[in-house]
């Protein structure tokens, strides 16, 4: 069949509308770095990592405290979430009834559309007193930041590991319980093994969200800009520097912010290649 | 009629709105932003003013004293907000001020202690006092909290307290002054500084070195923390942004002012 | 079985069942107490009055006005791009270098933090096209942030539609626009309005990146080019500077009927979709 003039218009037009993504990456890319990649090299790019004071206001600009910062929150929430998600996503491939099945599965996903700034204010409300309580220090910390995004990142860890749990052939689990495997043996060692690059794409994704989430984890971390000696000390993340001074910024200072998004941008883009290697390879 | 056609006349249209936009946009709109410590006063003013000139709109935003001040310089605002004084290269801009706020150190409503001296507030936020126990309060760690970078009341804090010394990395950020009141009033071992107007019964405002934090003290000089509230423009204000400052620092203007809890401004600097 | 295993067993099953239910509760916790504050708040008067002196008195209308704008905008927006875009790769091309480009950038997109969304606007929208803090600018923003979510929707929902179908039509002696036009889409649209569904639920959530690009301003937005503040930042506001809590926690309850609204009918969507596309 020949192509009409028509047809090949039309074409070309929904090209023209794909590529969208692309300049919509293209764009975000050039204009962060276009307004702070000049910051990083004037200051250098070792001094901005590792230097350990951030001081705008005495034209300091360190931001390793807060490179330190993400790095714990982010791991404090994966540690925490993700057993917890792997459970639930066990729970929900194997053991729900279906009616359990069809209410959890929806309220998963309600707990991912739920505004992050609830999570925060539900976070100062009772997690950081009962900290500031029981624990000690000020509440405002990263075990408060971790638990919270815990939660944030349990619907990504969930419904990703559940996806690459029951796309498994049911040979799998069929041929294990015939050799006479209990079904948590079936499970613990032949369906999760068999499941694990999603899995583990599951949580590099998971991590990936803790470390960009920014509204709840102002409220919750304290924002302080030391480097942390206990995680019941306060902390500031990268995602919250920029959120807590970017309102405030102007010159040099809002450059160094945007230097911040810049460093922020190639941590998520590597996580991101990351998790998209892992999921390729199966 | 395809959909892409229809799509295609709806983004003729966009960019035809888009490039209005760069023209001439909000033209009778009159922008005030900058200090998150000004601003809800400001919106009091606006709000008033609007009663009182129905046909002027009043936009206020946010943003901080250093991006109002910014903002005033650049023109994205008519009139920018400060809570400190002006420095360094800003002091070409127009600036009239439009009332005096004092600053605050707050603690919990528990806190045995009700006075300390600006020496001790000082080793408090430089992080070489670390215990109430040893300002003779009920022992624990005392838990600083201070503004972020940029922020007036900050500056003000920095320029009037801690002079040459710097507010310790361990202190915990909060950007704004309600945030600074709700977290002391829920943490009996925190202290803060926020704007004067805005302490209520859920926080105690601790007296410097003997005198108690008033507005009446700080109309009358004793009590030494005080920073102006400011209006910056780039050049001396004409039109709307004439009228409304005319406004503000008419009498009925200062009296909204004073009934929020600020202090009235001094007299105008020649 | 052993001893030893069926205890194993057991207490597998049991912390399963305990994770489960602990992440039920807490999130049924999370709900019912926002709304168990909040709801005595909401009133007719609530919903329609602008609010005064910094949201502590009236109410949030300006907010929802607000809320609702800068969804319109970015859904307007980002829908036909992100239809076009899965049309694209599910109907017009092969696997190809450019699919592969078009799907890493979708996917990293929807990796990027709303934050950083949030530096792009407030440069590119608010300062380098001068659109100022506006309805408009967060919209956009708002847009390129849910673009990847409406790719990706769009695309799983097209390729479902039954290869049949298609050459039902072309054996008819439709062409592929009209193929695309008349039989995929409508037999996707279930699935494509589920994830349109869903990005309304994004930026109806968002805060980060509206706060830096919409502005915060609470007077009732006029124009598309007027600031405005939408209801979660309105949230965010009342709340961490203790204006209000009682608003605080009106505006936190209408914020979660509205995501629980349209969770629900994106869930009802897509259990009709998947029942029919079986």
């Amino acid at each position: 069949m020949k192509k009409t003039l028509a047809e090949v218009v039309t074409e070309k037009t929904f090209l023209v509308l794909a590529l969208s993504a692309i300049s919509a990456l293209v764009l975000i890319t050039v204009f962060i770095f276009v307004q702070g990649g000049p910051f990083i090299t004037t200051q250098g790019l070792g001094g901005f990592v590792f230097g350990m004071s951030w001081a705008p206001s005495q034209g300091e600009y360190g931001i390793f405290p807060m490179i330190v910062g993400t790095v714990c929150v982010a791991l404090g929430a994966a540690l925490i979430g993700v057993p917890i998600g792997i459970c639930c996503s066990i729970f929900l491939a194997e053991f729900a009834p279906p009616l359990l099945k069809n209410i959890f599965r929806p309220a998963i996903q309600l707990l991912a559309g739920i505004p992050s700034v609830v999570y925060g204010f539900w976070g100062l409300l009772f997690v950081v007193p009962f900290i500031r309580h029981y624990l000690g220090g000020p509440g405002l910390s990263i075990l408060a930041g971790s638990i919270i995004l815990a939660i944030m990142i349990l619907p990504t860890v969930v419904s990703i590991s559940e996806v690459s749990l029951i796309a498994l052939p049911r040979t799998y689990k069929e041929g294990a319980l015939a050799l006479g495997l209990t079904h948590w043996q079936t499970i613990y060692s032949v369906l999760l093994p068999a499941a694990k690059s999603g899995i583990v794409a599951a949580i590099v994704l998971g991590i990936g969200r803790a470390i960009g989430e920014t509204m709840a984890v102002i409220m919750v971390l304290g924002n302080s800009v030391a480097l942390p000696e206990s995680i019941l000390d306060p902390v500031r993340t990268l995602t919250t520097n920029i959120g807590i001074e970017m309102g405030y910024a102007a010159g040099e200072h809002r450059e160094a912010l945007f230097a911040t998004g810049i460093i922020l941008f190639l941590i998520i883009m590597t996580i991101n290649a990351l998790a998209q290697y892992i999921t390729r390879r199966r | 009629m395809t959909l892409t056609t229809k799509q295609e006349k709806f983004f003729i249209l966009l960019m035809c709105l888009l490039l209005s936009a760069c023209s001439g946009q909000r033209q009778d709109t009159l922008i005030v932003a900058g200090s998150t410590s000004v601003q809800p006063y400001a919106e009091v003013l606006a709000e008033e003013y609007g009663h009182l000139r129905p046909d002027k709109i009043v936009d206020i935003q946010g943003g901080g004293s250093s991006a109002g001040i910014a903002a005033a310089e650049a023109g994205t605002a008519a009139i920018g907000m400060s809570s400190r004084n002006l420095k360094g290269g800003e002091l070409v801009l127009w600036s009239v001020e439009i009332a005096i706020d004092g600053l605050a150190i707050i603690v919990h409503p528990s806190n045995t202690l009700t006075n300390l001296s600006a020496e001790d507030v000082r080793e408090i936020y430089t992080g070489s006092l670390t215990d109430w126990g040893k300002l003779g309060g009920t022992p624990g760690k005392i838990h600083v909290i201070s503004r972020e970078e940029g922020s007036g009341t900050r500056s003000a804090f920095e320029e009037l307290v801690m002079g040459k010394d710097r507010i310790t990395p361990k202190a915990i950020i909060q950007d704004s002054n309600g945030s600074v009141r709700q977290l002391v009033s829920s943490d009996s071992q925190a202290i803060g500084f926020i704007s004067l107007g805005l302490v209520d019964h859920t926080v105690a405002a601790l007296s410097l070195d003997g005198i108690a934090a008033r507005e009446d003290k700080v109309l009358d000089g004793s009590y030494k923390l005080f920073r102006p509230f400011l209006f910056v423009t780039l050049a001396a204000p004409e039109g709307s942004a004439r009228e409304f400052i005319d406004f503000v620092l008419s009498p009925q203007g200062q009296e909204i002012l004073l009934q929020e809890g600020l202090v009235p401004r001094r007299e105008e600097k020649p | 079985m052993s001893p030893h295993v069926r205890r194993q067993e057991r207490l597998a099953k049991g912390v399963i069942w305990m994770a489960a239910v602990s992440v039920m509760a807490t999130l049924v916790f999370i709900i019912l107490y926002i709304l168990s504050r909040g709801l005595p708040v909401i009133s007719w008067s609530f919903l329609t009055e602008i609010p005064r002196s910094m949201g502590r008195l009236g109410g949030i209308s300006s907010t929802i006005v607000g809320s609702l704008a800068v969804t319109v905008v970015a859904i307007v927006i980002a829908v036909p791009f992100g239809i076009g875009t899965a049309i694209y790769l599910a109907e017009y091309t092969r696997e190809s270098f450019i699919t592969k480009i078009i799907r890493f950038s979708a996917e990293s997109l929807a990796g990027i933090p709303s934050i950083v969304f949030g530096l792009f606007g407030f440069i590119f929208f608010v300062i380098f096209l001068n659109l100022g803090w506006s309805i408009l600018s967060g919209g956009l923003t708002l847009a390129f942030m849910i673009l990847p979510t409406v790719i990706r929707t769009s695309e799983e929902a097209i390729r479902g539609v039954p290869y049949i179908l298609r050459e039902v039509s072309y054996s008819l002696g439709a062409n592929k626009w009209q193929t695309v036009s008349r039989v995929v889409l409508p037999s996707a649209m279930r699935g494509i309005v589920n994830g349109v569904l869903l990005s309304i639920g994004r930026c109806v959530a968002e805060t980060a990146a509206v706060m830096l690009t919409a502005g915060s301003t609470l007077r009732m937005p006029d124009s598309l080019f007027a600031p405005a503040r939408t209801m979660a930042v309105h949230f965010y506001i009342l709340a961490r500077e203790g204006i209000s809590l009682e608003n605080a926690y009106g505006t936190a309850a209408l914020l979660i009927l509205v995501i629980f609204a349209i969770n629900v009918g994106a869930n009802i969507l897509l259990d009709r979709f998947m029942t029919k596309g079986r």
